[in-house]
């Protein structure tokens, strides 16, 4: 089989296989009408699919996450199987995660933000200026989460703007704010960490527990809970898909494909800004440093989901899954002392394989798409 | 090889009985795919300097057969015999060594190499790694002069060729291998009538020269046109071989291909006197595209656009529909003005377009059967931006089968379904979400001649719905058979509307060049 891509006509030819080989097609038709004979078919295959596709990749990615906690174990023991080492690995994922969600529907529309690292930046200064935490301190210190979550989501509705309408690729377009975006925090910052001040209430309010878990833990499952629904199950997913998957055909059934692809954007930097304001929480301090290459991480942990980068197909599930895979391997080697480069070498390795292995299953599940 | 480029009369190719000079003979070929069998034992035999036709309706197993040929599918079972010894392809680059040459339905050419470039695209001619750039050129020269086109550069970019041109490219490209039997796969869909005669030409200086044709088409015309003889495939198996097309009748092909009569177009019936205008477009133009267009469509009504393509049919179409921003003029639906340039304006106003490329255009290919039928009506079935799957599924469910959608999974992809069927769930789209008017441009393009004559009554069943319908194919018989009223386009201009039972394809060519000249 040197061809990965089955043919479409011979897909077509499997209907008679449903009826036991019977050939002409005059019999199928009218075989089909009553409805009774084609349903249990149509059920199995459905089945037959669920496992092969969405269901099989997720517990694939479960499996190697399992993998990776019982290595955790073999080599640190009971110092890694506990519950503070599992906050802190979530606690870690958290930022990443919520950046990642952001960047799952640009990609799946079709896209791609490099920006979001410089967002989680820009959102992070902009939130603990002095101006803006003396306000907090006097009212509440939701004004600096405010703060972070509208810096972020006018950012990425500018980038938004300038890929949809000004049609600048996207790469270039995020590539520009990425870099624009880092200077205006250094400018804002003049290359000083700007510490929080206990005043606002802020580190309180979410570095602490709720039920006994993290907040920052808690944002990251609600806004994973979010996008999932968000992508499933509503219109503007529904768009987001058909966007990505065929953009001609999209604006030809009438879909708004220009406002839809900067509102993607919009979201992807509303993601960021709230990383932004998560990030501040966690490093106690605000500084343009904040977030550098989180765009890639948020990248790669969509990708090994099993979101396809060419669009038309995402998941959020399988997002979360390769955020907490990258996060439960960084601390498996920090326990073991092993260095970050060791760390990236592993990373990169990963990747490679996920995406091997996820065109292996797709070639083999459904003929891609023709042209 | 020498030998093989002897002109022979052409009609030696034509006697059946002449088994010396054969060329290829595949017997018995079996192609399993993982839970299908693709093919199920053909036969075929092709002879040097003949047209070979395959026939078949899609899904039958042509596509198959070629990449059997290409080297690309290796078969499960079978024998291949060329030129009297047995072949085994292992490879495409097998394939290529033997002879035989492949010209795939996608024009396989790349748009930034030059035509040179393409001609030698895997075989460069070269010294030490750097290319002999003026070598290759003459060569190209040469090739395109045999093939009777040396107005084609070997130095011009291939993007800024016409789909002719390209084609002509992949076929130079063929000859360079020094290629016996050349396989096309409908090498006609991609062009309008004047450019089919000058394939024609071309193939007929191929077989003069000796070389083997599979040719695959689902137009018969051009089959009466250009075979020699015929194979049809049905359901993975050659259910007739070596029939000469001089001897086998129209009817009979399409029962061969089908195993029943195709039944014609379906009898229009006349317009009550006071059926409403749904369409009136007014001196729509586009600059340098077309220019004043003025039509009415009525409900109940199809009106045909006829005419060679690159007249400006589906420019026009898209226009209409609010793809392409008019320049001038006016598109009216029930009597309220459509905002010019917005799609989304004529969608709400219950217009609908089923796109000339199906694949590329309309459909999402990965996605289920089911969500591309709802894909302009999912919002509509959604409660305050909550997707209603079920409802949708239900909704698509009757649609597909009402059409006999085969096969009637809502959850399949769309890409897995046959040309007929994935039009079908074009049309169910439209109908599930209710228009007054349906542009269809190239109803039945790729679509076999079985499951033609389903859309035929489908069309026929939304006008007598209330639809306004308008109707773009590059098939004159199908526009005149389909349509109450036919425009004549020429060269972006209207140069004739009128009933479509007072003309015939003839009187339509006839204007299409008398506008031309003008």
């Amino acid at each position: 089989m040197s061809q990965n891509t089955p043919d479409l006509a011979t897909a077509g030819s499997v209907p008679p296989d449903d009826e036991g080989g019977a050939p002409p097609t005059p019999l199928q038709r009218t075989g089909a009408t009553p409805g009774a004979g084609p349903a249990p078919a149509g059920e199995g295959s459905a089945v037959t699919r669920l496992l092969s596709s969405d269901t099989g990749r997720t517990l694939g990615l479960v499996a190697v996450l399992v993998l990776i906690v019982v290595a955790g174990v073999a080599t640190a023991g009971s110092q890694f199987a506990s519950v503070p080492t599992a906050f802190t690995i979530l606690n870690y994922a958290a930022v990443i995660g919520v950046v990642s969600i952001g960047m799952t529907f640009v990609i799946t529309g079709g896209g791609i933000d490099l920006s979001v690292g410089s967002l989680v930046g820009l959102s992070s200064i902009w939130a603990s200026t002095v101006a803006t935490q003396t306000i907090a301190a006097g009212s509440h210190w939701a004004v600096m989460v405010f703060t972070a979550v509208a810096v972020g989501a006018v950012a990425g509705l500018v980038t938004g703007a300038v890929v949809a309408y000004g049609k600048v690729v996207a790469f270039i377009a995020t590539l520009a704010m990425l870099i624009a975006a880092r200077g205006l925090a250094e400018l804002i910052a003049q290359n000083r960490t700007q510490v929080l001040d206990p005043d606002t209430g802020y580190s309180d309010a979410l570095t602490g527990r709720v039920l006994g878990v993290p907040v920052l833990i808690w944002v990251f499952a609600l806004v994973s809970l979010a996008g999932w629904f968000l992508l499933n199950r509503t219109t503007f997913g529904r768009r987001t898909v058909a966007v990505g998957g065929n953009p001609e055909a999209a604006r030809l059934a009438g879909i708004k494909v220009q406002r839809h692809t900067m509102y993607l954007y919009a979201l992807s930097g509303t993601c960021a800004g709230l990383g932004g304001a998560m990030i501040l929480a966690r490093v106690n301090s605000g500084s343009s440093t904040n977030g550098t290459l989180y765009e890639l991480d948020a990248i790669a942990a969509v990708v090994i989901g099993g979101t396809l980068l060419a669009g038309g197909r995402g998941t959020v599930l399988g997002t979360v899954l390769g955020v907490l895979i990258f996060a439960t391997l960084q601390n498996v080697f920090v326990q073991n002392n092993l260095s970050i480069s060791t760390q990236s070498i592993a990373k990169g390795a990963i990747i490679v394989v996920a995406v091997l292995l996820q065109q292996r299953l797709a070639a083999r599940r459904a003929p891609r798409r023709a042209g | 090889m020498p030998d093989g480029r002897v002109d022979r009369p052409r009609e030696a190719a034509r006697d059946v009985a002449g088994g010396s000079d054969e060329l290829l003979r595949m017997t018995g070929i079996v192609k399993h795919f993982p839970g299908a069998k693709a093919l199920d034992g053909v036969d075929l035999v092709v002879r040097a300097g003949e047209v070979h036709c395959v026939l078949g309706q899609n899904g039958a197993g042509k596509s198959t057969l070629i990449k059997v040929l290409a080297g690309a599918h290796a078969p499960t079972a079978g024998q291949i015999v060329w030129q009297g010894e047995p072949l085994t392809l292992a490879d495409p680059v097998a394939a290529i060594r033997a002879g035989i040459a492949t010209m795939y339905q996608e024009l396989d050419v790349v748009d930034g190499l030059t035509v040179a470039e393409n001609v030698y695209l895997g075989h460069e001619m070269s010294t030490l790694g750097v290319t002999r750039r003026r070598d290759v050129e003459r060569r190209t020269k040469e090739l395109l002069a045999r093939l009777g086109h040396s107005e084609i550069e070997p130095g011009t970019e291939v993007g800024s060729l016409s789909a002719a041109g390209k084609q002509i490219v992949s076929m130079a490209r063929a000859l360079s291998h020094d290629a016996r039997l050349i396989v096309m796969d409908e090498p006609s869909a991609v062009l309008d009538s004047e450019e089919v005669d000058n394939l024609f030409g071309t193939v007929r200086d191929l077989t003069a020269a000796g070389v083997g044709i599979v040719y695959i088409s689902h137009r018969l015309e051009e089959i009466r046109a250009i075979g020699d003889r015929i194979t049809v495939i049905k359901d993975g198996r050659s259910v007739a071989t070596d029939l000469a097309v001089a001897d086998v009748p129209t009817p009979e092909l399409i029962r061969l291909m089908t195993g029943r009569t195709v039944e014609g177009f379906p009898q229009r019936r006349a317009l009550p006197a006071d059926a409403e205008e749904l369409l009136v477009v007014e001196g729509l133009a586009a600059d340098g595209v077309f220019e004043d267009v003025s039509f009415t469509v009525r409900a109940g009504e199809v009106v045909g656009l006829a005419g060679l393509v690159g007249a400006g049919r589906s420019e026009i179409l898209e226009t209409v529909y609010g793809a392409r921003r008019a320049t001038a003029g006016s598109v009216r639906v029930g009597g309220r003005r459509l905002r010019a340039g917005s799609v989304a304006a004529a969608v709400r106003a219950g217009v609908g377009l089923a796109p000339e490329e199906r694949k590329s255009q309309g459909l999402l290919l990965g996605e289920p059967v089911y969500r591309n039928i709802t894909l302009t009506s999912f919002g509509r079935f959604a409660k305050g931006g909550l997707l209603d799957e079920k409802a949708e599924r239900a909704a698509a469910t009757e649609q597909i089968r009402a059409m006999e959608l085969r096969p009637a999974d809502p959850d399949r992809v769309v890409g897995t379904l046959s040309g007929g069927n994935q039009q079908k769930a074009m049309l169910a789209r439209w109908l599930v979400h209710g228009c007054r008017v349906l542009l269809l441009d190239e109803p039945t393009r790729g679509v076999d001649v079985g499951a033609r004559a389903e859309i035929y009554a489908l069309v026929d069943q939304l006008a007598a719905s209330g639809a306004a319908v308008v109707v773009v194919s590059s098939e004159i018989p199908e526009v005149l058979g389909l349509a109450d009223r036919v425009l004549v386009v020429s060269d972006g201009r209207v140069v004739h509307t009128g009933p479509a039972d007072q003309i015939d394809e003839h009187g339509v060519l006839d204007l299409v060049m008398e506008g031309r000249a003008a």
